[in-house]
């Protein structure tokens, strides 16, 4: 596992040529977001009808359901790079899965939020103990675990290691959650299902928007992920560097006496001597 | 692999025998759990009888938090971890014997806990079967997912916070299904309740499998 | 025959922070080796590294022929590490604690046995609880169990601090008599004189790095004149043998 610490060149020049993380890639997914974003917009709130049972509220699933598809994606990024980076142990899996969890935890909460309020407003309660909102929920109580624990690893190797374990039961552990929610509920035969499950007939240009709005949802994941991607690369060059320094800065205090104030205030004790006499 | 993990196993129970901080801080502190609710909950009777299992087993996680903080906290000075670390246990065997030894603790607890719900809350145990049936695949699934979370802690200055926050969401299943297992025995319906002891049994087998699997590569680092 | 510990620029990170900075050390075969140097100079990491313990940031770290960078694990049964602070649980006795390592390491409980006497870790002593031992009482049960190990490589960090002169006789005599056995020591220690009495080749490290080193083991080398204060001071120099003054 040695890593070269010399660097010749400042080492993000092939990440950031410019001292920014775009690149032509970034810069064509960014425009499409955006572009395709302000159509979503258009689409959910000029050109779409209100839905017949839910009126306006359901425009908000225009944005509740991709975040939730493109959360669930990115979770499955950051569990496939913890497995790579169990077998291959090489650092571009780990800042793949971290970046991939971080993004997953915000699309998360927005769908935890938007969840919330399109249930105060379709139904009267933002709250209600159904498998797929109760899912999510623990997965950004997992996720937030995830992040507490990268924060709090000291170096770079016990955090991927860390990270790796974690990324890797975080599916597991929702597939758990979400299975024995699902059976408790379905024990309660009673009529208030929180229908977050699109269960409802949408078709036409409804089905379109929503699923076109998930489309744009994985090119804005495909952009996020890159750039925080390349972030991550970045600050481990710089902690790379900033070792190299402290490394010569090591060596350089080794040739100086240290300095101590000793002021003795009363006659040097015997104490535990170096032994016999020599 | 077994006899290594009996070996860590006896020694961590031994060293929980000689400091007696089992018995002497974390049970108290369980009563305690139980009493707190009792307050908290009293004035409606009717609540507190529907709400035992439920209290029984969230108190049986916060033991369960205490005990694998404890479990590593004995080995968190460096010397040892680095004679640790020499030694020729297998990392799977050593995994297991700290969930052993985490399980037995749970169990005492649980029976402590147990004759305090029935004292305390007049709770009145019935279908004992389905109530051993459940309680064992819990502990063991709770002693497992504890014993894997518990050792990525080590060696982080803030370990004692980040192992809850870790581990309770992971086993809010248990809670789940322990709980409904365990109102089903009190409610005289255990057929209802089996499918969830199995289910406890699954992911206490998946949680030993899996921390088996992942504790080697947790204990390689410095 | 090749050398039991090569390090080659060997830098090693605990925390972020670099405790060696590029270290080159070679210890041949059933060689006494003492690393000295003031505190922080990284000794106790590099004997932590050749047991095995420390991730290798960078450059070669070969020991016993194990590449301890990549198969770290490897070396770990066929080494012996007395820490600084024993390495055993304060709350189980001095015996619990020499059966538990030996059953963790598969040791012969008779070797075991054996050790323990050889370090009057018996009777009452032995039914002790560790954390109510002295340093001394304490280095002895960590000794026990090191030598029943019978490694090839010993690895010791301050030995003799806290020992009594019946203790440091008796500590020398097991070092000598493992050399003489074949297998290969190195020591880290403040006490030069100890050392010296030894045989032990010196190395000097600071700053991380090794500075200097003797070929002769009363060899007095210095690198910088030591600073004026009379006592106490972490020399930068080796004290003369002969005198009593501290090391440290």
């Amino acid at each position: 596992m040695s890593t070269g610490t010399t660097t010749t060149s400042p080492p993000g020049d092939d990440v950031a040529p410019h001292g920014s993380t775009g690149s032509r890639a970034t810069r064509i997914l960014g425009v499409l977001t955006l572009v395709g974003s302000a159509l979503v917009v258009w689409l959910a709130f000029i050109a779409t009808p209100a839905d017949r049972v839910q009126g306006e509220s359901v425009r908000l699933l225009y944005l509740h359901v991709p975040s939730v598809t493109v959360a669930y994606l990115a979770c499955g990024i950051t569990f496939v790079a913890s497995a790579m980076w169990l077998w291959k142990r090489s650092e571009w899996w780990d800042i793949v899965g971290s970046s991939a969890a971080e993004i997953a935890s915000v699309f998360t909460a927005v769908t935890l939020l938007t969840g919330m309020v399109w249930g105060q407003a379709t139904w009267g309660t933002a709250w209600e103990w159904d498998p797929r909102l109760t899912s999510t929920l623990f997965l950004f109580l997992l996720l937030v675990g995830y992040q507490a624990l990268r924060a709090a690893a000291p170096d770079r190797d016990a955090r991927a290691r860390r990270s790796a374990v974690v990324g890797l039961l975080l599916i597991p552990n929702i597939v758990v959650v979400n299975r024995s929610v699902e059976w408790w509920r379905s024990l309660h035969q009673d009529a208030t299902l929180f229908r977050t499950d699109l269960d409802f007939r949408i078709e036409g240009l409804m089905l379109f928007t929503w699923m076109f709005a998930t489309v744009v949802g994985l090119v804005l994941l495909a952009w996020l992920l890159i750039h925080r991607f390349r972030v991550g690369w970045l600050a481990n060059r710089a902690e790379e560097r900033r070792l190299d320094d402290a490394v010569a800065a090591r060596r350089a205090e080794g040739g100086v006496p240290p300095v101590v104030d000793l002021a003795p205030t009363a006659a040097p004790t015997t104490g535990s001597g170096t032994g016999g006499d020599a | 692999m077994v006899a290594d993990a009996l070996t860590v196993a006896a020694k961590d129970l031994r060293l929980e025998w000689r400091t007696r901080v089992g018995l002497g801080q974390v049970l108290p502190f369980a009563v305690l759990v139980l009493v707190l609710f009792g307050f908290a909950l009293d004035p409606d009777r009717g609540v507190l009888d529907a709400a035992t299992p439920g209290l029984f087993w969230v108190t049986v996680l916060f033991v369960a938090v205490l005990a694998t903080q404890r479990a590593y906290a004995t080995e968190s000075a460096e010397g040892v971890r680095d004679a640790l670390r020499l030694t020729s246990l297998a990392p799977a065997g050593v995994f297991l014997g700290k969930a052993l030894a985490v399980a037995v603790q749970l169990v005492v607890a649980e029976l402590v806990l147990g004759v305090g719900v029935v004292v305390l809350y007049g709770a009145d145990p019935a279908g004992w079967a389905l109530l051993v049936g459940t309680a064992l695949p819990a502990t063991a699934g709770i002693a497992a997912a504890g014993s894997l979370y518990g050792v990525l802690a080590v060696g982080l200055r803030v370990r004692e916070t980040i192992v809850p926050l870790l581990v309770l969401p992971v086993l809010a299943p248990v809670l789940l299904a322990a709980t409904r297992a365990f109102e089903a025995a009190l409610d005289g319906t255990p057929a209802d309740g089996w499918p969830w002891a199995g289910l406890l049994t699954l992911f206490a087998v998946a949680y030993l499998v899996a921390g088996a699997g992942l504790y080697g590569v947790l204990l390689e680092e410095s | 025959m090749a050398p039991d510990i090569s390090l080659r620029q060997v830098v090693a990170v605990l925390g972020g922070f670099p405790a060696l900075a590029g270290v080159d050390l070679e210890v041949a075969p059933g060689e006494l080796v003492a690393l000295v140097g003031p505190n922080g100079a990284g000794k106790s990491t590099v004997l932590r590294l050749c047991a095995g313990l420390v991730t290798v940031a960078s450059g070669e770290a070969l020991v016993l022929g194990v590449d301890v960078a990549r198969a770290p694990r490897a070396v770990r049964s066929r080494v012996g590490l007395l820490g600084p602070s024993g390495g055993l649980y304060e709350d189980l006795t001095a015996a619990d604690n020499l059966r538990f390592f030996a059953r963790a390491s598969r040791l012969d409980p008779a070797a075991v046995a054996a050790a323990a006497a050889h370090f009057g870790v018996t009777g009452r002593l032995a039914g002790t609880r560790v954390g109510l031992l002295s340093t001394g009482q304490r280095r002895r049960v960590a000794l026990a169990a090191l030598v029943a190990r019978r490694p090839r490589l010993w690895l010791l960090d301050e030995p003799h601090a806290g020992l009594d002169a019946e203790g440091r006789d008796l500590l020398d005599d097991v070092l000598a008599g493992a050399v003489a056995a074949g297998a290969t020591v190195v020591v880290a220690s403040h006490d030069l004189d100890r050392t010296g009495a030894l045989g032990c080749r010196h190395v000097r490290l600071a700053g991380g790095a090794v500075v200097g080193a003797d070929t002769s083991s009363t060899a007095a080398t210095s690198d910088t004149p030591p600073p004026a204060a009379p006592h106490g001071v972490d020399a930068t120099a080796d004290r003369p043998s002969g005198g009593g003054a501290r090391g440290r």
